[in-house]
């Protein structure tokens, strides 16, 4: 186990039924550091970010966050760990019953019991850090394209400046330009903070821009790490097939063959 | 050899225990988490509006029509008695005690149970509740706390109010086309009236407002899938929160009136 490690897995196992998602995760990601876990669809990357999050319980393993133990804590231990936390969803996860500046002050409000007036100034200020003027901030959600909605997502997740940002496929579903726009942000965003990040993508352009490491998950296991300048000599043929995009190799997509 | 039939009926008691189970365990866990802090005054006072304010119309329409019909209806029965002066009896009991509050309920479990299902389950399968948690709010207090006190606070008003609504549609119908003398009809519906039957009707509301938002917000917040397992959970919330009107309004009944 690594002392200084802002976050420490050992040994995390999880399954639904006869299917094994993870097994038998190993990680560490120091301070600061920026880590992408990339995959396909269905290895477990949502899973494995969960279990971090405390959304989900491991079925064994180890999960420490500054060296404290986080798997069986109650609900006011959890909520403690929650506040270095922050965390961009795949689709936003917007609350579309409040205003854009509602959204991205909800943590200010009703976790940290900040004053409207001045959770709505820092809201601004959040919105303005991910390129949205204060205008936006009185619109709902739904009157959002979906760019504009990663970026409040953003905004809401830095609101509260976390010691520890994750990215749920920050850019899945965007343009790629726009993909690029909100890779840019997140490094910003990141660096500004000086705060960890875990990420989990399969989008490799989006890997190579954000991550400092790579972790590649395959079937449950953390089959290679290392520097995301190594990644295209990592002298693994299944993250080769992975980050060239290759329909031969040894990941076989199950599907019938037409 | 097997008992195909016995095996159906087997999984599904097993079904239905697991389900009260699990309903029994989210409303221990809701009255738990309501007497803890933090109490999320807004979105309680959102909920009274929503249940209590914007159900105003539906339930007023219903409630004045049923009085129209009890009177009219008691009228053509009583009349082959010669029982006409019971009318405003008839109507003002009936009303107060079992049809303002079980229609009430019935037109709040369609109405408000069923938005609540899909507001929350919308939100499951969007991940907004995995987001509360993000942001250090336990989903559970902010959204189904405030729903629950709001549906047990709103429902006894409004049925008061419906009680009102109701009387007065059998006045009119009593007054201006059956021909009572107006002060005749007030004075029978008053004196007949016993603070039992108005009370045994709020505390039928309570419950029923209770069970509405419980069917609401459990079948919300345990929606699986997409546009599927939300469409699901609206039509489970309504019809699981009308059975439970229907059933818990007999043992009400009896343990108020029973001799």
């Amino acid at each position: 186990m690594n002392a200084a490690a802002k976050i420490s897995l050992r040994d995390v196992a999880k399954s639904f039924g006869p299917k094994k998602v993870l097994q038998g995760i190993d990680l560490d990601v120091a301070p600061g550091e920026s880590m992408v876990v990339i995959g396909g669809s269905g290895s477990g990357k949502s899973v494995l970010l969960k279990c971090i999050l405390g959304l989900m319980a491991p079925d064994r393993g180890s999960i420490r966050v500054d060296g404290e133990e986080t798997v069986d804590f109650n609900d006011h231990d959890r909520a403690r760990v929650m506040r270095k936390f922050g965390m961009l969803f795949q689709g936003g996860a917007l609350f579309d019953s409040l205003r854009v500046w509602e959204n991205v002050a909800f943590g200010p409000i009703q976790s940290d019991g900040m004053k409207p007036d001045q959770a709505r100034e820092v809201a601004v200020a959040k919105l303005g850090a991910v390129g949205l003027g204060p205008e936006i901030g009185e619109l709902f959600p739904s009157e959002l394209s979906g760019g504009m909605q990663k970026r409040v997502a953003l905004a809401r997740a830095i609101a509260r400046e976390p010691e520890i940002i994750f990215f749920d496929e920050p850019t899945t579903g965007l343009d790629p330009i726009m993909a690029d726009v909100i890779n840019d942000l997140i490094v910003k965003c990141v660096s500004d903070l000086g705060a960890t990040a875990v990420s989990i993508t399969h989008d490799m352009a989006s890997a190579r821009k954000i991550g400092h490491r790579v972790g590649m998950l395959y079937e449950g296991k953390l089959i290679w790490q290392g520097p995301v300048a190594d990644i295209d000599q990592s002298g693994n043929a299944h993250v080769d097939q992975f980050i060239h995009g290759r329909a031969e190799g040894p990941i076989r997509m199950q599907v019938r063959k037409l | 050899m097997t008992f195909p039939l016995l095996t159906v009926l087997g999984r599904m008691t097993l079904a239905f225990l697991q389900a009260t189970g699990s309903v029994t365990s989210f409303a221990f866990q809701a009255i738990r988490l309501a007497v803890q802090p933090p109490f999320y005054r807004q979105q309680l006072l959102r909920q009274m509006l929503e249940i209590g304010y914007y159900s105003l119309p539906v339930v007023g329409l219903t409630a004045i029509f049923t009085g129209m019909v009890l009177a009219l209806q008691s009228y053509t029965g009583f009349a082959r008695f010669s029982a006409e002066s019971a009318i405003p009896n008839v109507v003002v009991v009936s009303l107060t005690r079992e049809l303002g509050p079980v229609l009430a309920g019935l037109m709040v479990a369609g109405r408000v149970g069923a938005a609540m299902a899909a507001e929350i389950g919308t939100m499951r399968v969007t991940e907004q509740i995995d987001a509360l948690t993000t942001l250090s709010t336990n989903p559970f207090k902010y959204l189904v706390v405030p729903r629950l006190i709001a549906g047990i606070v709103t429902l006894p008003i409004l049925v008061l109010i419906a009680d009102i609504i109701g009387v007065l549609g059998g006045f009119l119908v009593g007054v201006y086309k059956l021909d009572f003398n107006d002060t005749a009809y007030l004075r029978n519906t008053l004196d007949f009236l016993e603070f039992q039957d108005v009370f045994s009707g709020l505390v039928k509301a309570a419950v029923f407002g209770f069970l509405i938002t419980l069917m609401g917000c459990y079948h919300g917040y345990t929606s699986k899938g997409g546009a599927q397992g939300v469409g699901m959970a609206t039509t489970n919330a309504v019809v699981s929160a009308s059975i439970l009107i229907l059933t818990s309004n007999y043992f009400i009944t009896e343990a108020f009136f029973s001799r």
